[in-house]
């Protein structure tokens, strides 16, 4: 597979970066933001989005999705990145998807996944614990209990948790924390007995909840996949879910790039633009060979989950660490290259700032992809 | 619908190509060819002086000279493999995995070359490509001069006319190999008048000319790859030169770019072992097995990650370019990125190292391989264009950052 789009992702590109830029710019965001709306997102937009196809775009055409592959998962979220449009993409359209379509038996995908296409349903998975993701020391314990199991214990860092309609929760039936037997996923109803939530405001304005279980009954349908043997389905929905946070990542790069590019090239002082110092130049050469890398890197990082998810991993985890990296130090360079005015909330780019350190955190930061590729390797 | 019936045909015809290749790979490449070349005489170079190190290296080379691989990309009539792209890319993961290193390394094959086959008159390519694909010709390249630095452009070498030759007069320097070179491609002032970047010319010459002299250059390497050259009245015919007389800019321009790819590589190349593994064999693991000393390993780590990432960036780089939508300048992109990444490599084999890394002269060293190397990639970020002129072309050429 070339690393270049091929016609119809780019025809996918124009699409979605035509919504988004007109219906969803960084003042969509602002303005969701100001008035503490209770939804977080904007539902009209969601539904025109499900209307084009972007809700189901991974869910099989069988299931009334598009069927289609996370590389063009990873063009949408690249347009997402661009204006920080806030979105159930993510969480429901991409990771809850993946879960259910890889994961779920006949009856919980026809169930589901028709209701994810058509934009109806919100489906978001709960996995982080402490303050750092670490998806072997969960603790969340799940007690066989008759029929079914009883849940306890909490999330945090759960996306859209305060709007979902499924929650797929990442539990202990087995174990102990660290180990990777005995994990496993349960499809869990929000609004079930014992589970209470906490929309959390976060510092870039998405949405995000903690949530806490407390002898939560769910009955034998709720598992996902096989009990116990959830480690192998998590690993493979947490890099689908890694390889679209690292797309969003370089989109975010890009857009906050070219403001500060275009901000070189009219901002004078001391009676030149900026954008003539040599030492503005090199920083700014330096972060586009840094962009171009982390691309080139995160697309091949879609391609290889596309052709066999089991395998993805190392090239997830080299595109994650580089789009984290890389989303940083372009956020950063922002913000001081714009001077005073990066850091006043009237201007845009503290928006972009925030929204990276969420992205460097979700499903993983550099470091932690960094320790997983020397785990892969050996030494 | 054709579309796709048509890829499938092609993929098809390139699965095949990659079980035959992988076949005749495992057939002929000799064992001792399936490791990276440890020192400079393992490297071959060819030229009408050229010596094998040893039977394999020999064996190696003929056969793969045989099937046109020296040049696999290059047409047939001049001596190539007429592979197309695909092809190619399959060729060299092939030979990737098998580990097989290239069996000619020369100036002609990554620079030369392609600068002919896009502006050499047909008598050129006939006479120069064939005998660069074969091995015969060892090139250098006469670019920089004393005081000139990566300011190719302010070049005082001249060649002047008289009759139907030109008479060259002055020195280049850091002229790689030059003491072993036949015949040198250079850039020459040929209208002194004109603006600095539209006087200059692109000409070949056979290093036994007459007035041709070169020194070698000691280096803190301990070697001299590098030499000074000097053309005392050296008389060349008009015919030699390539393109337009006063347009050699164009072809130097072009050529860099192939230079420039081919430095930014050289971190990919003769890679053998993950360097994760290279450390742990001098500074041992941990009782979790992990490198023993955690701040290396993490070094060692981002450097992977970083390298990994940068040869997804080459990788694109060339399907861009196959797709037309490659920007002239992004070689220097890679030339910068490379090369930096490169240092860094030997910066932390000199770390994992430890005190063995620092033998000079030993049989246990190979004479200082590694030190020495770790010397020579001291010039990366410099040779081809410093790192701090590769940023200025990304921001003036890509970026389109106002001029100072």
């Amino acid at each position: 597979m070339a690393l270049v789009l091929t016609e119809e992702q780019s025809m996918l590109r124009d699409s979605a970066r035509g919504l988004i830029s007109d219906k969803a710019p960084v003042s969509h965001l602002r303005s969701l933001r100001d008035s503490k709306d209770p939804t977080g997102f904007s539902k009209e937009l969601w539904h025109s989005f499900a209307e084009m196809g972007f809700a189901g775009l991974l869910v099989p055409e069988e299931f009334g999705g598009s069927g289609l592959g996370f590389m063009e998962a990873g063009v949408v979220m690249e347009e997402i990145g661009r204006t920080l449009m806030p979105s159930p993409f993510l969480a429901t359209s991409v990771v809850a998807a993946s879960a259910l379509n890889r994961g779920g038996n006949a009856a919980q995908k026809s169930e589901y996944l028709p209701k994810i296409s058509n934009g109806s349903l919100l489906a978001t998975l709960a996995i982080d614990e402490g303050a750092k993701h670490r998806p072997l020391q969960t603790n969340l314990q799940a007690v066989r209990a008759g029929n079914g199991f009883k849940l306890s214990g909490a999330k945090a860092l759960v996306v859209d948790g305060h709007v979902a309609d499924l929650f797929i929760v990442a539990a202990r039936t087995a174990g102990s924390a660290g180990e990777r037997d005995g994990l496993t996923l349960f499809l869990v109803n929000p609004r079930a007995k014992g589970v209470s939530i906490e929309r959390t405001i976060m510092v870039d304005a998405h949405n995000a909840a903690r949530i806490e279980l407390s002898n939560v009954e769910v009955n034998a349908d709720s598992v996902l996949g096989e009990v116990d043997q959830g480690a192998a389905l998590l690993d493979g929905v947490l890099d689908i879910g890694r390889g679209a946070v690292a797309a969003e990542m370089v989109g975010l790069s890009e857009e906050v790039f070219n403001r500060t590019v275009e901000y070189l090239k009219n901002r004078k002082q001391f009676g030149k633009l900026i954008g003539e110092f040599q030492a503005l130049q090199h920083r700014a050469a330096e972060l586009y060979v840094d962009i171009e890398i982390t691309r080139a890197a995160t697309m091949k990082a879609l391609q290889a989950l596309d052709a066999d998810i089991a395998k993805a991993a190392s090239a997830v985890a080299v595109a994650k660490a580089r789009a984290g990296t890389t989303a940083t130090r372009a956020v950063q360079e922002g913000v001081q290259m714009h001077g005073g005015i990066g850091m006043t909330d009237q201007f845009d780019i503290g928006f972009f700032m925030k929204r990276a350190r969420v992205c460097e955190e979700l499903f993983g930061d550099a470091n932690y992809h960094t320790e997983q590729l020397a785990r892969a390797r050996g030494y | 619908m054709t579309d796709s019936k048509t890829s499938e045909t092609e993929n098809a015809d390139l699965e095949q190509f990659r079980t035959e290749t992988r076949a005749w790979l495992e057939a002929n490449c000799p064992p001792e060819m399936r490791k990276p070349a440890t020192s400079d005489t393992d490297v071959f170079w060819g030229g009408r002086n050229a010596k094998f190190s040893s039977e394999p290296q020999r064996i190696w080379f003929e056969r793969m000279r045989d099937k046109g691989w020296t040049v696999p990309d290059w047409p047939k009539e001049y001596g190539g493999g007429g592979l197309s792209a695909a092809e190619h890319k399959v060729l060299r993961s092939e030979m990737a995995k098998l580990g097989a290193r290239p069996p000619l390394s020369s100036f002609g094959i990554w620079m030369l070359g392609p600068a002919l086959l896009k502006y050499g008159n047909e008598a050129q390519k006939k006479e120069h490509l064939p005998k660069i694909a074969a091995g015969l010709i060892r090139w250098c390249q006469g670019y920089s001069e004393p005081n000139a630095g990566s300011d190719l452009a302010s070049l005082q070498t001249r060649a002047e006319r008289d009759g139907d030759d030109f008479v060259i007069t002055g020195s280049k320097i850091w002229t790689s190999y030059a003491n072993y070179a036949d015949w040198i491609f250079c850039l020459v002032r040929t209208d002194s008048a004109a603006k600095k970047h539209d006087g200059i010319s692109f000409i070949l010459f056979d290093m036994t000319s007459k007035g041709v002299t070169t020194k070698p250059i000691l280096l803190i390497s301990g070697y001299s790859p590098f030499c000074e050259t000097f053309f005392d009245g050296v008389r060349v015919p008009k015919s030699h030169v390539v393109g337009t007389v006063n347009r050699g800019w164009d072809v130097a321009k072009y050529l860099l770019q192939h230079e420039r790819a081919m430095i930014s590589g050289m971190g990919e190349r003769g890679v053998g072992r993950p360097l994760g593994q290279i450390a742990a064999d001098s500074v041992g693991a941990d009782a979790l097995g992990r490198l023993d000393d955690s701040t290396l390993r993490g070094r060692i780590a981002t450097f992977d990650v970083d390298e990994a990432a940068l040869a997804a960036c080459a990788e694109r780089a060339v399907d861009l370019a196959k797709a037309g939508q490659a920007h002239p300048a992004f070689s220097s992109a890679m030339k910068y990125y490379g090369t930096e990444l490169n240092k860094r490599r030997y910066e932390i084999l000199m770390s994992a190292g430890g005190v063995d890394a620092l033998e000079w002269e030993s049989e246990r060293s190979r004479q200082g391989a590694r030190p020495r190397a770790w010397l020579r990639t001291k010039a990366n970020s410099i040779e081809g264009g410093t790192s701090e002129v590769m940023l200025g072309i990304v921001a003036k050429r890509i970026l389109d950052l106002p001029g100072a």
